[in-house]
């Protein structure tokens, strides 16, 4: 098994997903709940900021234009009521108050009329020749004849001019009289035309049929159906100032800020673009949602990048956990065939040694003097010989069993190197045999003791003779040389076969767990990363060079403990 | 070996104790041919029977018994006699075992199978040292 399979493995890639989800979902709730709260107190704070700025505006322009227009009435209304009123009728009169009217009050007013009941003006002063005008049928006469007091929407009139006309009814030689004034509209369009909110914000006057009392900004396109909305909603809250969101016919959104003035004749709208209103939200918004987008990718990033790092730890854990497995049920493996071989062993020593001492007793009988004179005595004595000699190989036999199923405790002991190389090549030296295979020692004699396992060293060696005797098997023998020496602070084993060698693309894994070269069910690929587990773990190394058609070579380096050295 | 001790017994007397049947009497038949009195016996119970029927010399101690235990019989011959010298026999790689038999008073120990020869030196180096 590589790591790349380790990847592929959908335990653990369920794993990796489980744990991204996790750290998405406990970092993302917290940030977004935070932040949505802040977003909407924010948001609601600044509707209310704009709303309260808007309100204060029409508040205080409502109050200004109610002002304007009073105080226009009241110009008026002094001039009618002033002693010389009944001289009104006289243009030159008219004319002199107009004068005074301009110079002393106020420039706004462009012209002076009277006017009788019948609606004929009879009087008049000012830039345009309306004398003797006949207003009887004028709609601002209609409804000044019937109030004290008027002041008209905004008309074109007989001049062609939008003006409005402020007019007072007296009576004075015995008849029902009007005076009415003329205000210039561009002074009184000044009044609302300076009104600007933001860049988009401007004022305007409607009157109750959402006529325009003032001048649209040119670039301002009207919207009527939204005006007739507004008014439906300004006469429903009375004298309060109106806020309302609404769509226009453009589909552009606007907040609208609007009050009555003149009496609720006339309604003045503030309108601003909601984009511009509100643009700093807006702003805030975009800033926040790029915070939220960056920090998301960032979490979102570090949480793949963390979980697949954390994963791949976790699966080397495993591997390692399972490799630790592996070994000890090699180990335990070997510990059960060697009590196996024990029992044999014993069970065969002593049929074998009553052969023997049979034999021995034959050849006590030999020696006596009838037998002496045999034709075949020597034959005899060949053949008893034979099966001393094959006897005692038995022994051998039975006694390197023993030896290896003595040494399958992995206890650490104190061990001497070159006995265990010695033991594991009479354990291999059968199937080496078989294989043609010749086995050549070179051991350092007083090679320093050292602690280990003596199973586990037996395992490593008998696993590089085993596994070099497989490889020459295939191309019909070959030789192992096994040489052992000792530097300052390492004993060296080397195991060299003049085998086929190992393929360059082969050696990186060679030491992986379950990585084989051998056929399916022949190998189990263990047996190479069981040697570098116990190797690492008594603090050494195992290393390995090869050459194809060459050979192989494999080093074993393990550190002779301080308390050894001498 | 002085020569009028071993007429006084006439040969060394042995008691072989080992539960393998046909390898004790092969061995009783081989060390008789050698002058050696042999008394056989084929387990532990048979052995402590027959320490107490007679004295002998030397004793040579299977320690694999089925019934009891080499080291347990050591110790019971000792108690009874404790001039017996006492060899013991011992499977391969079971030599901790007879170590303790020699603290306990064995005199040696060879591991099994043995040489005759070998067991037969040791025997008379045991007579010889329990003079």
């Amino acid at each position: 098994m590589t790591s790349g399979s380790h990847k592929k493995d959908p335990y653990y890639k369920s794993l990796t997903r489980k744990m991204i989800l996790t750290v998405i979902i406990v970092s993302f709730t917290p940030m977004i709940l935070v932040s949505g709260a802040i977003l909407y107190q924010f948001h609601v704070s600044y509707h209310e900021k704009v709303a309260a700025h808007l309100e204060e505006l029409v508040q205080k322009h409502k109050q200004n234009i109610d002002y304007f227009l009073n105080e226009k009435l009241s110009d008026i209304r002094f001039l009618s009521q002033c002693p010389q009123c009944e001289n009104l009728n006289q243009e030159s009169f008219l004319e002199q108050q107009l004068a005074t009217l301009q110079q002393e009050l106020d420039p706004v007013f462009v012209d002076l009329g009277l006017v009788n009941a019948k609606g004929r003006q009879i009087a008049y002063a000012g830039p345009f020749k309306l004398g003797e005008a006949q207003y009887s049928e004028a709609e601002w006469f209609k409804k000044a004849i019937k109030s004290q007091y008027f002041i008209s929407d905004v008309f074109l009139g007989l001049r062609g001019l939008p003006h409005f006309i402020v007019a007072v009814r007296k009576r004075f030689h015995g008849e029902t009289w009007i005076l009415r004034a003329t205000i210039d509209f561009m002074a009184f369009n000044n009044l609302v035309e300076n009104v600007r909110i933001g860049k988009t914000g401007f004022a305007f006057i409607l009157n109750r049929q959402g006529e325009f009392q003032t001048k649209l900004l040119r670039e301002v396109m009207p919207s009527k159906s939204t005006y007739m909305e507004l008014l439906k909603n300004v006469s429903k809250s009375q004298d309060k100032i109106c806020i309302v969101e609404a769509v226009d016919d453009y589909g552009k959104k606007n907040i609208y800020a609007s009050a009555f003035l003149k009496n609720g004749d006339w309604m003045l709208v503030c309108q601003q673009n909601k984009s511009d209103a509100f643009s700093d939200l807006y702003r805030a918004k975009k800033i926040a949602g790029l915070i939220f987008l960056l920090g998301g990718l960032g979490i979102i990033t570090m949480a793949i990048l963390l979980s697949r790092r954390m994963v791949i730890h976790i699966a080397l854990a495993d591997r390692e956990k399972d490799m630790m497995n592996l070994q000890v049920i090699e180990t335990g493996k070997l510990a059960t065939v060697g009590e196996l071989a024990a029992g044999i062993a014993h069970e065969i020593n002593n049929p074998v040694a009553i052969m023997v001492e049979e034999a021995g007793w034959v050849q006590d009988l030999l020696e006596e003097e009838e037998f002496q004179e045999g034709e075949n005595l020597e034959e005899f004595q060949r053949a008893l010989k034979q099966i001393n000699t094959q006897g005692k190989r038995c022994k051998e036999i039975t006694h390197k069993l023993l030896s290896f199923a003595r040494k399958t405790d992995s206890r650490i002991q104190v061990v001497q190197m070159n006995d265990l190389i010695d033991d594991a090549i009479g354990l291999a030296e059968q199937s080496a045999r078989y294989s043609k295979v010749v086995i050549n020692t070179n051991l350092e004699e007083n090679l320093p003791f050292i602690q280990a396992s003596q199973t586990e060293m037996q395992q490593v060696f008998l696993n590089l003779i085993n596994n070099a005797v497989d490889a020459m098997d295939n191309k019909g023998g070959g030789t192992i040389d096994i040489t052992s020496r000792s530097d300052e602070d390492n004993i060296l084993i080397d195991f060299a076969d003049n085998g086929p060698g190992i393929h360059r693309n082969n050696l990186a894994r060679i030491f992986d767990p379950f990585f084989t070269t051998k056929p399916v069910g022949k190998g189990t690929g263990l047996g190479l990363s069981i040697c570098y587990g116990i190797i690492k773990k008594m603090g050494g190394e195992i290393d390995v060079k090869s050459v194809i058609d060459e050979g192989t070579t494999f080093s074993i380096r393990i550190p002779i403990p301080e308390d050894q050295l001498d | 070996m002085s020569e009028n001790e071993k007429n006084k017994a006439g040969q060394i007397k042995l008691l072989l104790v080992d539960d393998e049947k046909g390898f004790a009497d092969i061995i009783a038949k081989r060390m008789s041919k050698r002058d050696i009195n042999v008394t056989k016996a084929y387990s532990g119970v048979e052995a402590l029977q027959a320490i107490r029927k007679a004295n002998f010399d030397v004793a040579v101690l299977d320690l694999k018994m089925e019934d009891m235990d080499g080291i347990e019989i050591l110790k019971i011959f000792k108690k009874m006699d404790p001039d017996l010298a006492v060899i013991m026999l011992t499977g391969h790689g079971s030599e901790a075992a007879a170590r303790d038999g020699i603290k306990f008073g064995a005199f040696d120990y060879l591991t099994k199978p043995c040489d005759l020869e070998e067991l037969i030196k040791k025997i008379q180096e045991a007579v010889q040292s329990g003079r």
